[in-house]
């Protein structure tokens, strides 16, 4: 029962993956990406950048979908996705 | 210039937005959580989107910690007195019509102070875009209660709470003329991209108002962390396109309405002067 709505071309959807690429001393630590992120995959770092904040860092770097959701939500301009090569 | 630069690879991380923002300026003022950054960088990909040639816009500012966004775009672009964004934007509209002129400020640079310029320009149909970071408050400044405070809400000039009523900005734009009134929150990040990729492309004076936390003088003597007023934004607004402007109040116990309030078509304040006073002068 549990399975009966999935779609029927689920097998043929291809799922974009993608490079999550920060740019650590351009980031003020607010966190928008890491809560916000669909697949829940960033996280605060341990280490500080130029500034004094930690900067978020990728905890499952092969499960971003390349969405760019933090990419347009970082106020700072610090992190972007793009493709990953095949 | 016909054709924007493509990026050229480079060693350095570089953002997709990199071309269009005066990174020798980076990282700006505004403090962390601060949503301004969040707006602006959604204004910037909207430019982007347009495939407009970059040297056919132009931004205009005031004064307030939004209104510094002029200073970080890499086009030219006006950083003017307090209030007077749009009296500069109309001046540059009126010389050099083939501009998209986009004004980019604050609550308080465009509703109190600049309020009366807002109104007029919308009632002439003024073609240019009008984008309003409403952080309900004056944030530069120290925090001091503006036009769009909320009732009740603490500010350093409220301390007790605010015992006005705030404006309802998308009522205010709909009911002065305006041609596209839109609003959205820095967390609908996406609609906001498309709103004001609508808007420049809009033939007559357009205004979005974008909702945005500023964590350090509003939140902070209101209780709210800047993830609390993304969660606000989350939980607490309603997607309504058309919606009636007349209940778009901020009240966020009720439910804040987002979405596009006004698009309509009438003839812009060049096209009346055209037809009015050109013709008039060959007479
Ligand atoms: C003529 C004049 N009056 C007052 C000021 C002081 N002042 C600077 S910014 C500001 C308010 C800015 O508020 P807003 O437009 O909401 O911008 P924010 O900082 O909140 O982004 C005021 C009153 C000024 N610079 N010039
Ligand atoms: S691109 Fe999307 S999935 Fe990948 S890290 Fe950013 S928000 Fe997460
Ligand atoms: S959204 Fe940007 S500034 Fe905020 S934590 Fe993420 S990378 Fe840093
Ligand atoms: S004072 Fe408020 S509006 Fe100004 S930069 Fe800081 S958080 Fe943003
Ligand atoms: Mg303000």
């Amino acid at each position: 029962m549990a399975f009966w709505r999935q779609p029927l071309d689920t097998q043929e959807i291809q799922i974009t993956k993608g490079v999550v690429n920060i740019i650590e001393d351009r980031c003020k630590g607010c966190g928008y990406c890491i809560e916000f992120c669909p697949m829940h995959i960033l996280a605060f770092s341990d280490h500080f950048n130029k500034k004094g904040y930690h900067p978020p860092q990728t905890t499952k770097p092969d499960e971003c979908v390349n969405c760019h959701y933090c990419e347009i939500i970082c106020p700072e301009f610090a992190i972007y996705s793009t493709e990953a090569p095949l | 210039m016909t054709k924007n630069p493509k990026q050229i690879g480079s060693k350095q991380p570089s953002h997709p937005l990199d071309d269009l923002i005066r990174t020798d300026r980076i990282p700006h003022i505004w403090c962390p959580g601060c949503g301004i950054g969040t707006v602006f960088s959604s204004c910037l990909t909207a430019i982007k989107a347009t495939e407009i040639p970059y040297n056919e816009f132009t931004m205009v500012s005031g004064i307030g910690c939004s209104a510094r966004g002029a200073g970080y775009i890499k086009l030219d672009s006006f950083h003017t007195t307090h209030g007077r964004a749009i009296p500069f934007a109309s001046g540059i509209k009126m010389a050099k019509p083939d501009l998209n002129v986009i004004v980019f400020s604050g609550d308080g640079d465009l509703f109190a102070i600049g309020g009366n310029h807002f109104i007029h320009a919308a009632r002439r149909n003024m073609d240019i875009t009008v984008i309003c970071v409403n952080n309900l408050n004056y944030g530069m400044t120290g925090g001091q209660v503006a036009a769009t405070t909320p009732s009740r809400a603490k500010t350093t000039t409220t301390p007790f709470g605010n015992p006005d009523s705030p404006f309802n900005l998308p009522l205010l734009a709909y009911a002065s003329g305006a041609s596209y009134v839109a609003r959205w929150t820095i967390l609908h990040v996406r609609d906001l991209t498309n709103a004001i990729n609508e808007a420049i492309r809009k033939k007559g004076f357009s205004f979005i108002e974008v909702l945005a936390p500023c964590p350090i003088n509003y939140g902070r003597r209101n209780k709210e962390k800047s993830l609390d007023t993304m969660k606000l934004y989350q939980e607490k607004t309603i997607i309504k396109n058309g919606a009636d402007p007349g209940r778009a109040d901020i009240d966020f116990e009720r439910g804040v309405i987002l979405g596009t309030f006004v698009d309509t078509d009438r003839s812009t304040c060049d096209d009346m002067y055209e037809v009015t006073c050109r013709q008039c002068s060959e007479d």
